[in-house]
């Protein structure tokens, strides 16, 4: 059974959690920039964390079914519609065959994760599903989506809910994710950081600025990262320095001094100074940045960082058992 | 050897100081091979680039770094990799067709070498390269070996549109382009070989610590070997 892509949107691909191993041959990890996001709404359809779904870019997108499926969604302050009902974020809801689900242009942040039970089914291209919109290759065609795309899915595990015993939720189910986890926008975000192994490689102000100033996201952003023009950020000496590996959420800067925090498709390898990198936990918080809006860093040791990190991963753990005492 | 945390969810081990492509670079690959070899837990990928290997963490697991630490450090310690070196290394050899109009920047790379564009092709063409690592874009090999006098600073302002295949000066590494993309190194050739297919296992022509020849064709043997 399919997806049927009535209006794509402005962008709109399809992502699951990306593309592990082959870094070496200079293939970014990609997937869905807001990872957690689309762990938390595959648990809510009863998928696998890894299946298939939809990364929404500012909305505008429009699709049904042809058979009967369950969605759920975290992300920006996006409003999703079922026919006409709402859908809010993080709990999980019906989709009839033929229904149109609406995706409208977000009030705050700019992507959501989409996901549809069962997943949905394209090739696997290395390892993953997720589309590499720089390389071309997999997801849907290589490509985003456009108007009129059918997208086949994979057929679910026959669910039951345990208070609508015939699989009819007629409104969204009453449970779900967190408020934290299911709409992620903030209009002064502050991220939180830790130290990067360049980080004595930039003078004291440049390292007090980081951590006191307002950065504003310029209109040169995509899903490799995110730029930032805010003061400049000097460097104590000039000079080229190797290649060394970089990861989502590594804050590099380049010889003008404006930050560049890297996101999901960022290229494996760079040789800019890295200053600072945000922390794992904050990650979905970076992936809702959108050109003019503000940032600011707070500095935590790694300590805690990692701290957050085990505690989000053992919530995360005891929310899948949660949605599983309600999907049969 | 030195290890840093990259981020909360990965380490960067320094293995060697400075680099050089020989004896540097057979001893990263030599400790990337033992921290396979090892399957340290919770390590889910590597990423070795000249002097350093970027260690990847499954941030579900979230291994303590002491832990981690401990355990590349013993991976490193033991034997049981064989060293990489020149002897064992596969040499690919990459045919490339210098004229003109695959050649857009010869002429400024003459101009800063004060080298006639023929004897940049022979210098170029003559040299083994290494390639030391592999990224930028899928597939892209960063090659040393280029002879000093060929260095070219890579372009104020880089092209927006690089065709697939352009070999290329980025200062003094010679490169090629896996796929049409943007870039600022000097383009002095193209070679119809490609380098980045995700039908084929591996997906990338080169890794690093491969050798590499550049061999000269005319434009019909480019346009016979790209059917």
């Amino acid at each position: 059974m399919n997806a049927l892509i009535r209006s794509a949107g402005f962008l709109t691909s399809v992502q699951d959690l990306g593309r592990i191993g082959y870094r070496q041959a200079g293939v970014s990890l990609g997937g869905a920039l807001d990872a957690h996001a689309l762990r938390v709404a595959n648990a809510l359809v009863g998928n696998e964390d890894n299946a298939g779904g939809l990364e929404v870019t500012l909305g505008k997108l429009r699709f049904s079914f042809e058979d009967d499926r369950l969605i759920a969604w975290c992300g920006g302050e996006f409003s999703v519609r079922i026919a006409d009902e709402n859908l809010p974020a993080g709990h999980a809801a019906l989709v009839a065959k033929d229904d149109e689900v609406t995706i409208t242009a977000p009030n705050a942040g700019g992507r959501a994760w989409l996901a549809i039970s069962g997943g949905i089914d394209v090739p696997i291209v290395l390892g993953s599903r997720s589309t590499d919109l720089r390389g071309n290759f997999g997801g849907h065609e290589g490509r985003a989506l456009r108007d009129g795309d059918v997208l086949s899915l994979l057929e679910e595990g026959r669910f039951e809910t345990a208070d609508q015993p015939n699989r009819r939720f007629q409104t969204a189910a009453s449970w779900g994710a967190s408020a934290t986890w299911a709409t992620i926008a903030h209009e002064n975000a502050v991220l939180r950081i830790v130290r990067g192994t360049d980080w004595e490689r930039f003078t004291s102000e440049a390292q007090r600025s980081l951590v006191t100033s307002a950065f504003t996201v310029t209109t040169d952003s995509d899903r490799m990262g995110a730029r930032l023009d805010g003061p400049e950020l000097k460097r104590v000496e000039s000079g080229d320095l190797l290649s060394e590996a970089v990861a989502p959420g590594t804050l590099q800067i380049p010889p003008n001094g404006q930050p560049i925090l890297l996101l999901g498709d960022c290229q494996t390898i760079g040789g800019y100074p890295k200053i600072a990198h945000v922390i794992t936990v904050d990650l979905p918080t970076a992936a809702q940045l959108w050109p003019g809006d503000t940032v600011r860093f707070h500095e935590v040791s790694l300590a805690e960082a990692q701290a957050l990190l085990r505690e989000r991963e053992k919530d995360f753990a005891l929310f899948r058992a949660g949605v599983a005492l309600h999907l049969r | 050897m030195r290890i840093e945390p990259l981020g909360d969810s990965a380490l960067l081990v320094r293995v060697v100081e400075s680099f050089d492509a020989e004896e540097s670079l057979d001893a990263v690959l030599r400790a990337s091979r033992q921290l396979e070899l090892a399957k340290i837990p919770g390590v889910i990928e590597l990423a070795p680039a000249y002097t350093t290997i970027g260690v990847f963490l499954d941030s579900a697991r979230c291994p303590p770094f002491d832990e981690l630490r401990t355990g590349i450090g013993r991976a490193l310690e033991c034997d049981s990799a064989p060293a990489a070196s020149h002897a064992t290394a596969p040499t690919i050899e990459v045919p490339v067709c210098y004229e003109s109009e695959f050649a857009p920047d010869l002429d400024e790379v003459a101009r800063h070498t004060e080298l006639s564009p023929e004897e940049i092709i022979r210098r170029h063409s003559a040299e083994s390269y290494r390639v030391s690592c592999v990224g930028f874009t899928p597939g892209f090999p960063y090659l040393s070996g280029l002879p000093p006098e060929l260095a070219t600073p890579r372009r104020a302002s880089p092209r927006k549109e690089i065709p697939a295949g352009a070999v290329a000066i980025g200062g003094t590494q010679t490169g090629i382009y896996p796929r049409r993309s943007p870039g600022g190194w000097n383009i002095i050739g193209r070679t119809p070989l490609r380098l980045f297919d995700v039908d084929r296992n591996p997906p990338a022509l080169f890794r690093a610590g491969d050798r590499v020849r550049f061999r000269r064709i005319s434009r019909l043997d480019f346009d016979a070997f790209a059917k």
